[in-house]
């Protein structure tokens, strides 16, 4: 449903609100028969539902269209691309989901101390902190001045696993800091509530050791909305990944949205925008299973 | 039976202080938002009255000079067209000073509607909107306005209408769940038992109980406001040139970082960090004062 | 002090002092506490809410909130001082030798990990097998009295009612084998059938058990009925304290004096007698006390009372906090004890009839009938009291007369003998502001950003249709009605106390001069003190504006007071209908006959109760028959689960629905007093 209306909306703003694309393609110069030839051949001239009706169900069939500037179909470029984002996005969550929780836990065990106050603040801070100005900061810092580490993330050819891993560290780190913020905030509030919950008072005046309090009662029920909050998070790792991409002149779904904006590409675009909602949609729908089956209130109705 | 409670003191809480003065009070007492406060009036002055007291004219060419690094002169160093820098990166932040908070402005108005609207009906209309809404929200932000800035051309009030747009959802959705459960509070019934208008019980009603989770909101969104417009205009998507924006100069300048010419970037990199750290220092300092 | 008297007993408080920190100040909420409990002994705690209560449970297993500190005294728990105990220490005193029980079971429980895994995880500490453990966690499960231990074990806290997680809740109390337990608020806010079963419980525990018991409670009753001795707290002072029976029959401080007289009790009646009340407000944490802290809202205090802090007078093994503790008694009332009416009780044609009313939901693809076919009258001037436990369909009905949901189609309500809308937009504007309601709950009900003037004025406005000057005489006039001041009129909901809060909430019902008000639990989220001072506003206001009302409350003392017929609701039927004297003195159907006996009473000695066996069954699928036979004490056989019985009249105006015939229920329910008597 979300991805029907979101379709609807992308081929609405890709092919619609332009107006005529053949003249946006070919400039405000070009012949007027030179214009309604493209948009003939491109389609456009037909009635919208056909046009929106060609499209969708070209797509789900596979068949994404074909790059008005490459002239080769869209398909191939936005799976080779989708690809090598997930590697990218892979490096930074395999980084961000353990540190993040971590910190949050850690913030949440000494809330209001000094050591809270700087996860908090830093995390949120970190959080509106463009990716661009902070990828710019560690080009300058690990990049030009230290030299630890490649500023552009092409790898060789034949890079190996851990070489293609070097490459990714850097712009990842942006990445990192944006999610960082959030997750470590969830989890921090998750924390907090379950540490000030009765069930955790039940648990502690039990007699149970501290350890056995914070590992069997309160982790369990504090990091459930966690979950949800790093699949959403997913959306607002591949709006980074746009930028981050581009910074890093890496092949990604990104940086190929980017270019398609650039060239006025629409059946690039609009391949690349539906399939980053599907990416995010799969994102939520794993994270709502995951949480149902930890979750034994939602798992298990009430039973009288 | 004799007056109960009339020679009494009515306020048996300790408090006498209105809730405004309250919240103020607490404002005054923190001291992130403090900090957060000096940072963004700082740049609103600079963006204001910045280009009195800048040493060079920010959109002055001198070839000459150009790439310049940091110098008695030249405090920031020159860009490749011998700009100053440091003209550029205090008059910087006027573009982007007034995009983002009119676009914030904008998804204030149009989602707390919204959100008003969804929250109060439910049923089919809320059913609908908060599909779209939801839709909305799969995709994020930078790239929505990337695909409607790419279809409706590039301006400022362009960029105020998407990014307005694109986060109306989110804070409708923020404004929604918090009239849920206003609505489900007696005084909502008593108003329906006087027969009061769906408009009166939205807008007099409960509008005001749900203040508090909106002003949160939207000073969080203010910063993302600008971090979305900064983005924008270093894509190429924002500010047009030759503007002295923060993301419009990193943009033209990055690539040549690698050359060894860091000043042409760090310090726009390191300004539009501040400013958006300040406004998240101010709404973090609103929002713990707001749930006490 | 020496050892060895420590040792005896089971906890002491000395001179405890205990403060919240709040805006970088320290508000005391108690102040020099002393008390002993003794090997063995149920000792009760009670006070108004604000006192200081819970605060003694969590200081005594050193768990107040973080900005609680404890700024003078120790505790001595079985002879050992818990504020010197280091962090092993106190983990194995809670794990050892004291135990706490909840006033909300379900919060107490962890939501997210079965019961058996809970409880199992106490008895591990002792490093025993888990099979022992387990086997040892059913054996508690047992007695409590959980009659299936095994399948209870692999539930979580969700699927169980609110009655088997205090169950559980109690299981895990004792899993250690406390020499303390520490009861804060056991059964508040459970049903008073579910409550009884959980007294009895505790009651029945107490015999097998050689632990002391700490009962906090804000019920009078309830812990007259389970402790040996009571201590009265006052602005987290103790202000008297001796045996149960001596305190709550020969009180020796004017507060005590003043909180037994709140209660509505001996079947007191609106027509009789006003309730007295406790004028003035509870000092606020941190407040500044210099002599006795009840001094302002004391009738019988003198200058002394005001400067001079009264020492805990000893008068022979029971203590009081006041320095006219041999005249407490003699405090003046605050209302007059007889008021004078002229109970015209004419022949009158019912403001409001309802016949065959019914409420049906979806739930899941099931139909729930929230309200089935219930018919009756409503005179003018009188009042409707509405009983049942929760699950009843109380409040839904009161909503369907109102309006706030419609009712199905088919039954028929009459306001004034026109037909009634079931729909508030149907309805003419004289019927809708004809019946206004007062909510349980005045945080709810008040918008919490408008003024009292705006709450009111608006009130005026839509529903009285004034504007202008006369709204403003009005305005004024009602706030007098209520015996607020007009200085009230300027401040906003939260200002005020949960009392004064109330008072708006009637005045805004009363705002468009209403035939009848629906009160809606209205003093169940209040104290005794102010809860009998906004029953006698009700009972002042109905006599003056010959308004109607109808009545909801799970306080069965309260409803008689104020209410001229009774009905008894269980899941949705109304099981019995009459005059309020007549339902209560008998015979009653026996639903009305459990419930009653369920309450626990300050002036009754230990009875024979009338138990309920089981649960509330569902809406959803009702029992077969006879709605209640699933849990009849005086089911007589298989035409209760068969047939549905009639309402047949008792006597002219009283009507019980049940299979037993009249004679046969009065014979019945004689015997039944006769055990007691």
């Amino acid at each position: 449903m979300t991805l029907f209306l979101l379709s609807i909306m992308v081929f609405l703003g890709g092919q619609v609100l332009p107006g005529n694309v053949g003249r946006a393609i070919l400039g405000p110069l070009a012949d007027i028969r030179a214009v309604d030839a493209l948009n003939h051949s491109l389609g456009l001239d037909r009635p919208l539902l056909v046009q929106y009706w060609d499209w969708i169900s070209s797509f789900v069939r596979g068949d994404m269209g074909t790059s008005y500037i490459f002239r080769a179909p869209v398909a191939p470029f936005v799976i080779d691309a989708l690809g090598n984002s997930m590697k990218l996005a892979l490096v930074a969550f395999v980084m961000v989901v353990p540190l993040g929780i971590l910190g949050g836990i850690i913030a949440a065990l000494n809330v209001n101390r000094p050591i809270d106050r700087i996860i908090s603040l830093g995390g949120l801070s970190a959080t509106v902190l463009p990716e661009f100005v902070t990828g710019i900061i560690f080009i300058l810092i690990f990049g030009v001045w230290l030299h630890w580490l490649p500023i552009a993330a092409t790898w060789p050819k034949n890079a190996g696993f851990f070489t293609q891993i070097y490459y990714l560290i850097l712009p990842a780190l942006p990445l990192f800091l944006v999610l960082f913020g959030y997750i470590a905030r969830m989890a921090r509030s998750g924390m907090i509530e379950a540490l000030d919950s009765d069930y955790t008072r039940t648990a502690v005046l039990k007699g149970l050791p501290w350890r056995v309090v914070i590992w069997r009662h309160v982790l369990r029920n504090a990091l459930l909305p966690t979950i949800t909050v790093i699949a959403t998070q997913t959306g607002y790792l591949i709006g980074g990944l746009v930028v981050v991409e581009t910074l890093f002149r890496y092949q990604g779904i990104g940086s190929l949205i980017f270019t398609a904006a650039r060239g006025k590409d629409f059946p690039i675009l609009e391949a690349g925008i539906l399939t980053i909602g599907i990416v995010y949609s799969v994102a939520t729908l794993v994270a709502d299973v995951l949480y149902s089956v930890l979750n034994p209130r939602i798992r298990l109705g009430a039973e009288q | 039976m004799s007056a109960i409670g009339a020679k009494q003191p009515e306020l048996p809480s300790s408090s006498t202080r209105g809730p405004v003065a309250e919240v103020l009070v607490s404002l005054s007492l923190s001291g992130s938002f403090l900090t957060g406060l000096v940072i963004v009036a700082f740049w609103v002055f600079c963006a204001l009255f910045g280009e009195h007291f800048t040493p060079y004219d920010p959109l002055a060419d001198d070839i000459i000079n150009s790439l310049m690094p940091p110098s008695a002169e030249h405090w920031f160093g020159t860009d490749q067209l011998g700009r100053d820098v440091f003209s550029r990166v205090i008059v910087g932040s006027r573009d982007i000073l007034t995009v983002a908070p009119l676009a914030t402005l904008l998804a204030t108005v149009a989602g707390t509607t919204l959100g008003l609207f969804t929250g109060y009906f439910r049923g089919l209309v809320d059913d609908i909107i908060s599909r779209v809404l939801e839709a909305f929200m799969a995709i994020p932000v930078v790239i929505v306005a990337l695909l409607a800035i790419v279809a409706l051309g590039t301006s400022k009030s362009t960029v105020i209408i998407v990014i307005g747009l694109s986060f109306s959802p989110i804070i409708a959705r923020t404004v929604r769940s918090a009239v849920l459960s206003e609505r489900e509070l007696d005084y909502v019934a008593a108003a329906q038992l006087r027969r009061e208008s769906a408009l009166h019980t939205m807008f007099v009603e409960i509008l005001p109980n749900v203040v508090p989770p909106i002003l949160v909101e939207t000073t969080v969104r203010l910063g993302y406001a600008i971090f979305a417009v900064a983005t924008l205009s270093f894509m190429g998507f924002g500010i047009q040139p030759p503007s002295p924006d923060w993301g419009l100069s990193i943009s033209s300048n990055y690539g040549m970082i690698a050359g060894g010419f860091w000043w042409t970037v760090l310090f726009d990199a390191l300004a539009i960090a501040s400013l958006v750290v300040g406004v998240n220092l101010v709404a973090d300092g609103v929002q713990g004062a707001l749930n006490d | 002090m020496t050892e060895p008297t420590i040792k005896e007993n089971a906890l002491e408080l000395h001179n405890l002092s205990v403060a919240y920190r709040v805006s970088r100040r320290n508000r005391a909420v108690l102040r020099d506490l002393s008390l002993t409990i003794r090997p063995g002994e149920a000792y009760g705690l009670v006070g108004e809410s604000g006192c200081g209560k819970s605060t003694v449970a969590l200081s005594v297993v050193r768990y107040l909130p973080r900005n609680g500190v404890i700024t003078v005294g120790e505790i001595f728990l079985g002879g050992q001082n818990v504020m010197k105990l280091d962090g092993e220490a106190l983990r194995r005193m809670r794990a050892e030798s004291v135990s706490m029980v909840y006033q909300d079971p379900g919060k107490a429980l962890n939501p997210s990990i079965r019961i058996g895994p809970q409880l199992t995880e106490i008895f591990e500490l002792r490093a025993i097998s888990r099979q022992m453990a387990s086997d040892q966690a059913i054996a508690m499960l047992s007695r409590v009295r959980i009659s299936d231990p095994v399948r209870v074990m692999q539930r979580y806290p969700h699927q169980l009612s609110g009655g088997m997680q205090q169950r559980v809740g109690i299981a895990m109390a004792l899993a250690n084998d406390p020499t303390m337990l520490i009861l804060d608020e056991p059964t508040t806010g459970l049903d008073a059938t579910v409550e009884a079963e959980v007294l009895d419980l505790i009651g029945r525990l107490r015999q097998e058990l050689s632990a002391s018991i700490l009962f906090i409670s804000h019920n009078l009753a309830v812990v007259s009925r389970m402790c040996d001795r009571v201590g009265v707290l006052y602005a987290g002072m103790l202000v008297e304290e001796g045996s149960t029976e001596e305190v709550f029959n020969n009180p020796r401080h004017p507060y005590t004096v003043a909180l037994l007289r709140c209660l509505p009790r001996g079947g007191q009646r609106k027509d009789q007698i006003r309730l007295d009340t406790i004028p003035g407000f509870l000092p606020p944490p941190g407040a500044t006390i210099n002599g006795c802290a009840f001094a302002d809202r004391c009738a019988l205090a003198d200058a002394r009372c005001h400067n001079e802090l009264p020492p805990l007078h000893d008068l022979g093994g029971r203590l009081s906090r006041c320095h006219y503790h041999e005249k407490a008694q003699s405090l003046p009332r605050t209302t007059p004890g007889n008021i004078s009416t002229s109970s015209a009780a004419a022949l009158l044609e019912p403001v409001l009839r309802i016949e065959g009313l019914n409420k049906t939901y979806a739930s899941h693809g099931h139909a729930l009938r929230a309200v089935n076919d219930v018919s009756l009258d409503l005179l003018p001037g009188q009042t409707l009291g509405l009983v049942g436990e929760s699950g009843s369909g109380k409040t839904t009905f009161a909503r369907l007369l109102l309006g706030l949901i419609p009712a199905d189609a088919g039954g028929t309500m009459q306001l004034e003998g026109k037909p009634l809308a079931p729909k508030l937009e149907s309805r003419t504007a004289d019927q809708v502001k004809a019946m206004q309601i007062v909510f349980q709950n005045p945080d709810s009900a008040l918008n919490r950003s408008h003024s009292i003037r705006h709450i009111m004025g608006r009130a005026l406005h839509t529903l009285a249709g004034l504007s202008g000057p006369a709204l403003r005489s009005r305005l004024v006039d009602l706030v007098h009605s209520v015996r607020l001041t007009e200085r009230h009129l300027s401040v906003k909901p939260r200002q005020l106390s949960g009392g004064l809060k109330q008072r708006v909430a009637i005045a805004r019902a009363f705002a468009g001069d209403p035939r009848i008000v629906v009160c809606d639990e209205p003093t169940s989220a209040l104290d005794v003190s102010v809860q009998a001072a906004i029953l006698n506003l009700l009972a002042d206001l109905q006599m003056k504006e010959s308004v109607s009302y109808i009545f909801i409350s799970h306080d069965l003392a309260v409803v008689r007071y104020l209410s001229d017929q009774i009905a008894v609701l269980y899941l949705g039927r109304i099981l019995e209908l009459g005059p309020s004297e007549r339902v209560f003195s008998g015979p009653h159907h026996p639903y009305t006959e459990a419930l009653l006996s369920a309450v626990p009473k300050l002036d009754e000695s230990e009875r024979v109760r009338v138990r309920l066996d089981g649960e509330i069954p569902s809406a959803i699928n009702p029992p077969s028959g006879c709605v209640f036979h699933t849990r009849c004490p005086r089911k007589i056989g298989a035409i209760c689960e068969v047939e549905e019985p009639p309402l047949f009249t008792a006597e002219p105006g009283h009507t019980i629905r049940c299979h037993i015939p009249y004679l046969e229920l009065a014979r019945l329910q004689n015997a039944q007093e006769e055990i007691n008597a």
